[in-house]
């Protein structure tokens, strides 16, 4: 589904990626740990299409096309979705209208027609139970007022609704307290399927616990150093990115 | 050149006074004759002027506009005008600065109530008229205010007794139906003690040059609340004068929510006096297109001790449009733990759009909570990206976050008919390409 090779990102002159190799196959669910300014949240941006970035080297296929060729929104209309680690608030924008607005550019994308106001409620209103999210909710701006807890459901919240084919989540797991990070991963665990592919940013290995990956990657200073089974977050854990950090250098 | 360019509208004034209301009066003909001899004396507002640097008026020095006798009712096209009627309000309507008893529904009026024009205040209860007028706000205040009273021609009364809570909103619609015409009213709402009442003003006309001067005097009695709505959508040639003056009596509430869309060149001057313990809340949206040139300026005035003031303005310009904001909070030395909060947000949709923008805090209490914040400038990337990153295309999401900008200050007003008009007004003058209007 994505494959990345030899991806080199440069902010400015400083090169953040220096050569990054990745590839998640339909229905996988990779991690990627490291520790603070690894690149991690670079890859997010990146994948996501967010201006800013050089990109000097490498190539970025995804479902067979050249992703770093798509603007954002054919990104994402594609099915690529990122959750924020940090989701911006948008006064004046009520979530129902966005959901509505993204879905629709989904469909217009893939040649179908609007959704049925009536249907797209009804299936708005059963995810958000899904989330342990109050309905009023919808009508509220984006994310305008919302804690971390409920901006990071928020963003899963979107995700159930657009059904993605890749989801990036950068750092959800980041600022939440145990029973958010428990409903927001039984968020995510809902939407595992076949044809979804999931790339899990984070810098705790907590978050692993309750969202399983197959695949661990380490990122230390703009390279993949190590990949493995679920088994290397804890070994990770318990050494320290030092660890692994003293293995880039 | 003011003086000369005045005393056009001098001989024109020698024409027309003899017409105009109250001439029975003495003591309104002498407040007339003297507000004249302020305005000739001055002309209109100069540049030079610190509260006029960034508004020229010498248009309309050079035009002369003149005043109509009759409120001539047919010269309004009904099917345009019902646009802005709000169903659910009692409407009186002025046509060319005349009250327009055809046009004007106050049915299931309470009996309580006082809603009539100022001609027929004038005959009915003049006293009341005289306690009233011209108190909130004197003629050297600045010269249009003294254009305002030397020239009104009507206007409309409103007394709310002590303890009468309004049920209906009173919606007063000023019309201008033919060019080069002078519109000058003034009005006079009075909500006495713990009364409660929603006035909406809204100002529409023919899309020729003409001159909407209208001065609203507020008087809000103790324990009293007054929401007050302006939505100033006059033709895209006009030129409008707006000023509303407050006196709020102690633990009073005012809610002002300004909607500057319309004219040439328009100006709002809104000055509040707070006794004890008495709040205010200002809200404006001015936007600005093509070459609109729209100002607004703010006084708000702690007198006393205790009293809390809130404000928010916000403008959006595009094209070669320019915005001004002054505004300025004033805490006395008596006003000790004021607590005030002022903020002035703009948003240039192109280059060639301008801002001036000036709030000013004068305090001369030492126990004060007082903020007040400036912004101008584009919409915020991460913004964009966030859309886009949710299937919104670019240009989509640069319409809706500045379709959002706007309608923060649309949705504040909760009485539906005035947010649906608010909504229609808004976003006729925007770019709205991928904003679908039936989801809002």
């Amino acid at each position: 589904m994505l494959k990345i090779e030899n991806l080199h990102v440069s902010v400015g002159d400083k090169p953040i990626l220096k050569g990054l190799n990745l590839e998640i196959n339909a229905g996988e669910v990779h991690a990627i740990m490291g520790p603070n300014g690894a690149g991690k949240s670079t890859l997010s941006h990146v994948l996501s299409g967010k201006p800013g970035y050089n990109i000097t080297e490498g190539k970025v296929t995804y479902m067979g096309e050249d992703l770093l060729d798509m603007d954002p929104e054919i990104r994402s209309r594609e099915g690529v979705f990122l959750a924020f680690q940090y989701p911006v608030e948008i006064p004046g924008v009520s979530n129902i209208y966005l959901l509505k607005a993204a879905l629709n550019s989904i469909r217009k994308h893939n040649g179908l027609d609007e959704v049925d106001a009536m249907d797209f409620l009804t299936m708005v209103k059963d995810k958000i139970k899904l989330l342990e999210m109050d309905e009023k909710f919808l009508y509220r701006a984006v994310n305008e007022g919302f804690s971390g807890g409920e901006k990071k459901r928020n963003e899963i919240l979107q995700a159930a609704i657009l059904e993605p084919k890749l989801c990036i989540l950068d750092e959800t797991d980041s600022g939440l307290d145990i029973d958010a990070l428990k409903i927001v991963a039984e968020g995510v665990n809902s939407l595992r399927a076949a044809e979804r592919s999931f790339l899990m940013i984070t810098h705790y290995q907590r978050l692993l616990d309750y969202i399983k990956p197959d695949i661990v990657h380490v990122l230390a200073d703009g390279q993949i150093v190590k990949s493995g089974g679920p088994e290397l977050a804890l070994e990770l854990e318990a050494k320290g990115y030092q660890w692994v950090e003293g293995q880039a250098a | 050149m003011t003086a000369q360019f005045a005393s056009q509208y001098s001989s024109e004034y020698e024409n027309n006074v003899s017409l105009l209301p109250g001439q029975s009066l003495d003591w309104l003909k002498s407040l007339r004759t003297e507000a004249f001899e302020s305005f000739s004396s001055t002309g209109f507002p100069s540049l030079r002027e610190e509260e006029w640097r960034y508004t020229n008026v010498s248009a309309i020095e050079k035009k002369l506009f003149s005043p109509q006798a009759i409120a001539d009712s047919a010269t309004v096209d009904k099917d345009w005008l019902a646009e802005f009627i709000l169903d659910d309000c009692l409407t009186v309507v002025l046509v060319n600065g005349q009250l327009s008893s055809e046009l004007s529904s106050l049915e299931g009026l309470s009996e309580q109530v006082t809603v009539q024009s100022m001609a027929q205040a004038l005959e009915q209860q003049p006293e009341t008229v005289k306690k009233y007028l011209a108190q909130a706000v004197s003629n050297d205040e600045h010269s249009f205010v003294a254009f305002n009273t030397a020239w009104f021609t009507d206007g409309l009364f409103v007394h709310i007794p002590a303890k009468v809570i309004l049920d209906k909103p009173i919606q007063l619609l000023h019309v201008v139906s033919q060019s080069e015409c002078l519109s000058t009213t003034r009005h006079l709402l009075i909500a006495d003690e713990m009364s409660e009442a929603k006035v909406i003003e809204t100002f529409v006309g023919v899309d020729q040059a003409y001159l909407s001067a209208a001065v609203t005097e507020v008087f809000v009695g103790k324990n009293a609340e007054l929401s007050l709505f302006k939505l100033q959508a006059e033709g895209d040639k006009a030129y409008h004068f707006g000023g509303t003056y407050v006196k709020q009596e102690r633990d009073s509430r005012f809610k002002h929510h300004n909607f500057a869309f319309g004219g040439l060149l328009a100006r709002n001057d809104i000055h509040t006096d707070l006794d004890v313990a008495s709040e205010c809340d200002l809200n404006g949206l001015s936007l600005g297109v093509k070459r609109q040139h729209i100002d607004n300026h703010t006084r708000i005035n702690h007198l006393q001790p205790h009293a809390i003031s809130r404000e928010l303005y916000k403008g959006v310009f595009n094209q070669r449009a320019r915005g001004v904001f002054q505004g300025l909070v004033f805490v006395a030395e008596d006003a000790q733990k004021t607590d005030s909060e002022m903020n002035n947000r703009n948003l240039l949709l192109s280059a060639d759009a301008e801002v001036d923008t000036k709030p000013q805090l004068e305090i001369y209490a030492d126990d004060v909570k007082c903020a007040h914040g400036v912004t101008v400038g584009q919409l915020d990337e991460k913004s964009i990206f966030y859309l886009q990153s949710r299937c919104v295309d670019e240009e989509t999401a640069r319409n809706m976050l500045t379709f959002a900008f706007a309608n923060e200050m649309v949705d504040k007003v909760q009485l539906k008919s005035l947010h649906d008009i608010l909504l229609k007004q808004l976003l006729k003058r925007f770019p709205q390409s991928g904003v679908d209007k039936d989801w809002l």
